[in-house]
């Protein structure tokens, strides 16, 4: 069957295997010259399709046990952000870490080491990890963490299912007193203006900000910079203290068809921004928000890649260390909105220190956004990269769906690395189309 | 609070689970019935996570007529609803030529749930109220040359859940005939089924939850089989002998 990312671009036909049960997954892995597993295919590019066996895993979806006296929940792979949100929630548990979409599997959270609003205070996923089991080529199964068998974990996270298939794992989920985000909205008139306010807010728990990414001059980088905190039981209103976790049902809407070229054109994306960003403006201040508005916006709106029409978008995430942030930031920004091109909002965030074998973040400011795939715009993000490349920064892998494997092999010193223990540790049979361009 | 059970026969099916799965997120206690009922301890312990539900497991063959009486009075609590998803498709080519794979067929489908529900319809009737639902299959709505044996004994599972539900009426019990066309699952695994016309099983598992809180009668799964099967069944016969469908 056809299988892309959430961009819809690339497409590759591939053979699908779903396995209910470890069993099947050994069978499959053994006897297979090459696979990967995949997902609810929330990467936005071919980090989960191999051509010739390419494991859907959502079938192994059981939760096992939850402790509450810790928050430990263990999960198989195929199970969902948002499935745990809806059966832990009510019971005042959230993730730790949460990417900007609930609907990725826990498997490709790990495979991804993915990072939400709260990286600059509580790290990437692998902070909420207790343990993993991973299959390896052989299918034998190995439980790994930070303190046993630490190569595969430190490898594992971050490691876009290169090092084995994942199981199951051990997550730790934080408590909280109710189901709303106490949020601050902060205009900045300014990219300066929108990293200071970030800088000024390394307590907030979450912190981000929409960047106005076709604005121009003065303007360059205007941002509204959302902060939030999880809401204590006596902020809420009198009348919510006895349900806390009751939020408004959000009616999902659904794109229904693939909007035509023109939706996107350059005076709709300017338009859209210049609005978005008067709308910020308005809501200056403090509010109380429900979770799935703050953490989720985009899920109300299913199927919202379709906006980019048939041929899909591509995404682009780096991130750039510290020290040149702001100048690789206003680079970036002038060379989008010279192009006339881009997505409806940009985001950016404040990462923390990490030093993984292979995780995406690093400490720095990342920044992602989207372009409707055509040759203008792939022009654009070589060019993109080139500036992340002089600044010293890396890409997002689980955005990543055209960057050549010679630019990633620059932009990041820990390639040789990983190549080597792929070959040491057998771990080759797990391969996908990404790996293949990216010579991984 | 948990709401008062629900008994699934057949859970170890796509179709079973699902229903359990609509009805726990709605608040019911679980009793879920397989042949080894205990290799499903992990869909018992995730669903039991995921709702905030009891869920227990319970031995149920419904090919072992003589052992219903003895589960049903085994139940701990006697559920408030009683789904029967018991089915088995096997292969039409097979059981033209093989009697003994016709009969067991005939028997999953016709035989077996019908029994089954007839124990439970005569505690439900004592007790004085109860829901009993039965998945049939919209391959009972017409018998024809690819599946015959497998629709045969669903048309007869049809008509003695339309006889339950006349028997019933006027004593206060229900009983819903939920008709599937395509749905996706392990029975249906590798046949190359048409994608609008082919339900997911949670769809199924939805439409029975609405069926039984509305008190509706007979369901299609997809709705749109309601129109293809009218359509179905007032083909003459004299054209419909002819046609490979």
């Amino acid at each position: 069957m056809k299988l892309s990312g959430w961009g819809r671009y690339p497409v590759h036909n591939a053979r699908v295997e779903t396995p209910r049960d470890e069993d099947a997954v050994r069978a499959l892995v053994t006897g297979r010259q090459s696979v990967i597993a995949r997902g609810n295919g929330r990467a936005y590019g071919d980090s989960a399709i191999n051509q010739s066996a390419t494991l859907d895993m959502r079938q192994m979806n059981h939760m096992h046990s939850f402790d509450e006296k810790t928050g430990q929940l263990t999960v198989e792979a195929g199970v969902l952000l948002g499935d745990i949100i809806s059966a832990f929630l009510p019971r005042g548990w959230f993730p730790l870490v949460t990417p900007g979409t609930k609907f990725v599997s826990v498997g490709g959270a790990i495979a991804a080491d993915v990072h939400g609003k709260n990286h600059h205070k509580e790290g990437s996923f692998r902070n909420s990890v207790d343990w993993i089991d991973v299959m390896d080529a052989d299918g034998k199964v190995t439980r790994c963490s930070p303190d046993k068998n630490a190569v595969l974990f430190d490898h594992t996270l971050g490691g876009m299912g290169l090092t084995g298939v994942i199981l199951r794992a051990c997550l730790r989920l934080r408590p909280v007193e109710t189901a709303w985000i106490r949020q601050t909205t902060l205009p900045a008139t300014s990219l300066n203006a929108a990293i200071s306010a970030m800088e000024d807010a390394q307590d907030a728990t979450y912190s981000v900000a929409w960047i106005d990414c076709q604005a121009t001059g003065d303007d360059l980088g205007r941002s509204l910079v959302i902060l939030g905190e999880h809401a204590a039981l006596s902020e809420l209103p009198a009348a919510d203290r006895q349900t806390p976790f009751a939020t408004p049902k959000k009616t999902k809407r659904k794109v229904p068809f693939d909007f035509p070229e023109f939706a996107l054109h350059p005076l709709s994306l300017k338009a859209f921004n210049a609005a978005y960003y008067k709308a910020g403006l308005k809501k200056e201040g403090t509010a109380l928000v429900d979770w799935d508005s703050y953490f989720y916006p985009l899920d109300a709106i299913l199927e919202w890649n379709r906006i980019y029409g048939r041929r899909g978008f591509a995404q682009f995430q780096c991130v750039l260390p510290l020290e040149s942030s702001e100048t690789g930031l206003s680079e970036l920004l002038r060379s989008i909105s010279a192009a006339g091109t881009g997505s409806f909002l940009a985001v950016l965030k404040r990462f923390g220190e990490q030093e993984s074998a292979f995780s995406f973040p690093m400490e720095g400011y990342t920044l992602a956004l989207d372009f409707p795939m055509s040759e203008k715009n792939y022009k654009l993000l070589e060019t993109l990269d080139q500036i992340t490349l002089t600044h010293g920064g890396r890409f997002y892998l689980a955005k990543d769906s055209r960057m050549s494997a010679d630019t990633f092999a620059r932009s990041d010193d820990r390639v040789p690395g990983f190549q080597s223990q792929r070959t040491k540790q057998n771990w080759t049979r797990f391969s996908s189309v990404q790996s293949q361009r990216l010579a991984l | 609070m948990t709401k008062a059970p629900v008994l699934i026969l057949g859970a170890r099916s796509d179709i079973g689970q699902a229903i359990a799965r609509a009805f726990a997120a709605d608040g019911h206690a679980i009793q879920l019935a397989a042949r080894n009922s205990k290799t499903l301890e992990a869909e018992r312990a995730d669903m039991e996570l995921r709702y905030n539900v009891t869920v227990t497991l319970h031995d149920f063959d419904a090919l072992a007529i003589e052992t219903h009486d003895a589960f049903v009075s085994g139940l701990p609590e006697l559920p408030e609803v009683a789904v029967s998803v018991v089915g088995y498709m096997g292969e039409q080519a097979e059981n033209e030529r093989d009697p003994q794979a016709a009969a067991r067929v005939l028997r999953s489908n016709f035989e077996g749930p019908a029994s089954i529900l007839a124990t439970l319809a005569n505690e439900f009737e004592t007790r004085g109220y109860g829901t009993l639902v039965g998945v049939s299959s919209v391959a009972g709505d017409r018998g024809r040359a690819t599946n015959y044996v497998y629709g045969s004994a669903k048309a007869g599972f049809t008509a003695f859940l339309s006889g339950l539900r006349n028997r019933l009426a006027g004593k206060g019990l229900h009983v819903v005939t939920v008709l599937p066309g395509f749905v996706a699952t392990q029975m249906t695994e590798g046949m190359d089924l048409p994608a609008k016309l082919t339900a997911q099983p949670d769809e199924v598992g939805e439409a029975t939850l609405n069926a039984v809180r509305k008190g509706r009668n007979v369901i299609y799964v997809r709705r749109i089989w309601w129109l293809i099967m009218l359509i179905i069944r007032n083909i003459p016969e004299f054209i419909f002998k002819k046609l490979s469908i």
